[in-house]
């Protein structure tokens, strides 16, 4: 029974992941780097040296010292050991953009599917409304939002839902239209299956594809955001280990010690490249408008410009 | 296209006015008082009720949105709280020198991303194509005030290359005044002729330039690669190789024509966005722009500053738009029409 093997499980685990790669590299590695990082944010107490560092712990008599066997990544002004903090910073940010991402498409879904399946006076109040949200950069939108309400990581995640659902209505407004004059759409109508149900098992399913990959590579956007935003004091508030807020206290000792601001940093970098190669890799796969071919190359990233989507006009259904 | 280009105006007007309302509503229906963020810390009531009546705050909703856009339209954008200035005028002292730096930081991602984005459309595949598209990702997943800080470390502080902050050596000032023309230290510099403080302004410039220019540099590389790689599977571009002609003027002559429209118009979108990245490099470089007003903003909680500055940075945006879809328009006649 050699096939059974502890050595030859691995190597076929080892093929099979070699073959995962080689299908679609992108995905593999920008999934296994966000899985590492889920990982990390789920085991972070067992995973940091010292658990305690991440909340209100100070130890003044250690404070800045340099990367040691002790304390990899260093310690920062009240003598906190940075590489605990940055570890537990993976429940901070990426938890943000994942309630961001869930309220965005909470509202934005349903706005979209009805503007875009019924059409007419609800189609057109509901992108108008978009318009207007749409004519902020939304790091602006967020930064106006976050000034004006109480600093804490939930006005955060409320400041930058409110710009994110405009993106969602109108990708899935575009999606629902397209699916609404489709034949199949109109057999279920002469059918005479009910409205909702129609909207549930049939325009929805199938409008939905584009956002996937939408909500993946806006992942990586989310979390630059909100570290944004907690740079510049919006958000969360010391003790919380934030990648962002650790760059903002971490600056004014910079220039003499690198790894304050350093290791936080590269860890917000990780994320958004992650997330931004997975969003990368799903399209490849998701988009049935781009073959997949070895070589071929990536059309125009809409997440990465301004997004403006081409809104197909037809007459409203009723 | 006279009938486009009215309608066009009008659906803008229409979202600038939507923009209004909605900057209205961030600046008043929000928690806090601004009344008693306005008198201070230690006012007493009489005075909170003062600063109330001061600011209109005891007038009815619909006559303060009234008077609001009245205050738009008439160039009163409100007084700032930590300048005690007017908004629109603190706006126009720091606009020139954010203007500056995002120009020079597109400037820089053109003239590195355009060459970039045709050498991978003309070898894709190669190891440079790769190189390039990781160099993009790269450049979008970038936390922009970490690359400031990053960047301010190495060539400023530890290598000495590079001015730390600023925009241009004090000492200057005495032997060679600045003569206050556009508000722009580089471009005041060229055109009295200045040339020690043009040397001055330009090395105190390309740090943060650079820094800014990273996004916009790696949106462009893959707008143009995708663009010259979309235009060369299309059939006249097929019809062109069948009759003959060498690669390098399939290339040259036809597929890069039709990349430049697109291109020019994330161009003209990711300059707004640009506008907004400085509020995140500014203040590292001490650049007394937009972005260093809206961050001292932001840590003074001055909500006529803040809100000033986005309906600024929107309408500015909008304006972007507008240009583009009409500049579009005029190129290619099927947009008028649908």
């Amino acid at each position: 029974m050699t096939g059974d093997s502890p050595s030859d499980r691995r190597g076929a685990a080892l093929a099979a992941l070699r073959g995962a790669v080689r299908a679609n590299p992108l995905i593999t590695t920008g999934g296994l780097i966000a899985l590492l990082i889920v990982v990390v944010a789920l085991l972070a107490p067992l995973l940091a040296p010292y658990p305690a560092d991440a909340g209100s712990a100070t130890h003044p008599e250690i404070a800045l010292q340099a990367p040691s066997a002790h304390h990899l990544f260093g310690t920062d002004q009240v003598g906190r050991d940075v590489l605990s903090r940055v570890l537990y910073g993976a429940r901070v940010s990426p938890l943000v953009a994942l309630f961001v991402l869930v309220i965005a498409c909470a509202v934005g879904i349903p706005l979209g599917v009805a503007a875009g399946y019924f059409g007419g006076l609800a189609d057109e109040v509901i992108m108008r409304i978009t318009d207007v949200f749409l004519a902020f950069p939304p790091l602006l939108l967020a930064l106006a939002f976050a000034t004006v309400l109480p600093a804490s990581l939930t006005s955060l995640t409320i400041a930058i839902s409110i710009t994110w659902w405009p993106w969602y209505a109108r990708l899935i407004r575009g999606q629902a239209a397209s699916v609404a004059g489709r034949p199949y759409v109109e057999a279920c109508r002469a059918l005479g299956i009910q409205r909702w149900r129609i909207l549930l098992r049939h325009v929805l399913p199938n409008s939905v594809t584009p956002l996937i990959v939408q909500v993946s590579l806006d992942f990586g956007g989310v979390i630059l955001t909100a570290s944004a935003l907690s740079f510049l004091g919006l958000g969360a508030q010391d003790p919380t280990p934030d990648w962002g807020l650790m760059i903002a206290e971490g600056d004014a000792y910079f220039s003499t010690q690198w790894w304050l601001v350093t290791f936080p940093g590269l860890a917000i970098l990780l994320t958004a490249l992650a997330f931004n190669v997975l969003g990368d890799g799903l399209r490849d796969v998701l988009d049935p408008r781009r073959p997949l071919t070895p070589g071929k190359p990536l059309t125009s990233r809409r997440s990465l410009i301004p997004r403006r989507f081409p809104i197909p006009r037809r007459p409203p259904i009723r | 296209m006279i009938g486009y280009v009215i309608r066009r105006i009008a659906l803008a007007l229409g979202v600038v006015a939507g923009v209004v309302i909605l900057t209205f509503g961030i600046a008043n229906v929000v928690p806090g008082d601004p009344a008693s963020t306005w008198a201070g810390p230690h006012a007493s009531a009489a005075q909170v009720a003062r600063a109330r009546q001061y600011l209109g705050l005891d007038q009815p909703l619909p006559v303060r949105i009234a008077k609001y856009i009245g205050g738009i339209l008439t160039g009163n954008w409100g007084i700032s709280i930590h300048t005690r200035q007017p908004v629109l005028s603190d706006i126009a002292v720091a606009a020139p020198a954010t203007l500056e730096l995002v120009i020079a930081a597109l400037l820089i991602a053109v003239a590195a991303g355009v060459p970039l984005g045709l050498a991978a459309a003309r070898w894709p595949g190669s190891a440079g194509d790769h190189a390039i598209r990781v160099g993009s990702v790269l450049g979008v997943s970038m936390p922009v005030f970490w690359l400031a800080l990053i960047m301010q470390l190495v060539f400023a502080q530890r290598l000495r290359l590079l001015p730390v902050a600023g925009q241009y050596n004090p000492g200057l000032v005495f032997s060679h005044p600045l003569a206050a023309r556009t508000g722009m230290p580089a471009v005041d510099a060229l055109i009295s002729g200045n040339w020690p403080m043009l040397g001055s302004t330009l090395d105190h410039l390309i740090l943060p330039a650079l820094v800014v220019a990273a996004y916009p540099a790696g949106v462009i590389a893959r707008m143009t690669r995708a663009q010259v790689l979309d235009t060369l599977g299309e059939t006249h571009i097929q019809m062109v190789r069948s009759l003959g002609f060498p690669e390098r003027a399939v290339f040259g002559t036809f597929a890069m024509k039709l990349a430049w429209n697109p291109v020019a118009s994330v161009l003209a979108l990711v300059f707004a966005y640009s506008l907004v990245n400085t509020f995140l490099v500014e203040s590292v470089f001490d650049w007394p722009g937009l972005g260093s007003y809206a961050a001292a903003s932001v840590s003074a909680l001055d909500t006529p500053a803040i809100v000033g500055v986005t309906l600024f940075i929107a309408i500015v945006y909008v304006g972007c738009n507008l240009v583009v879809d009409l500049v579009q328009a005029a190129l290619d006649p099927r947009i008028r029409l649908r």
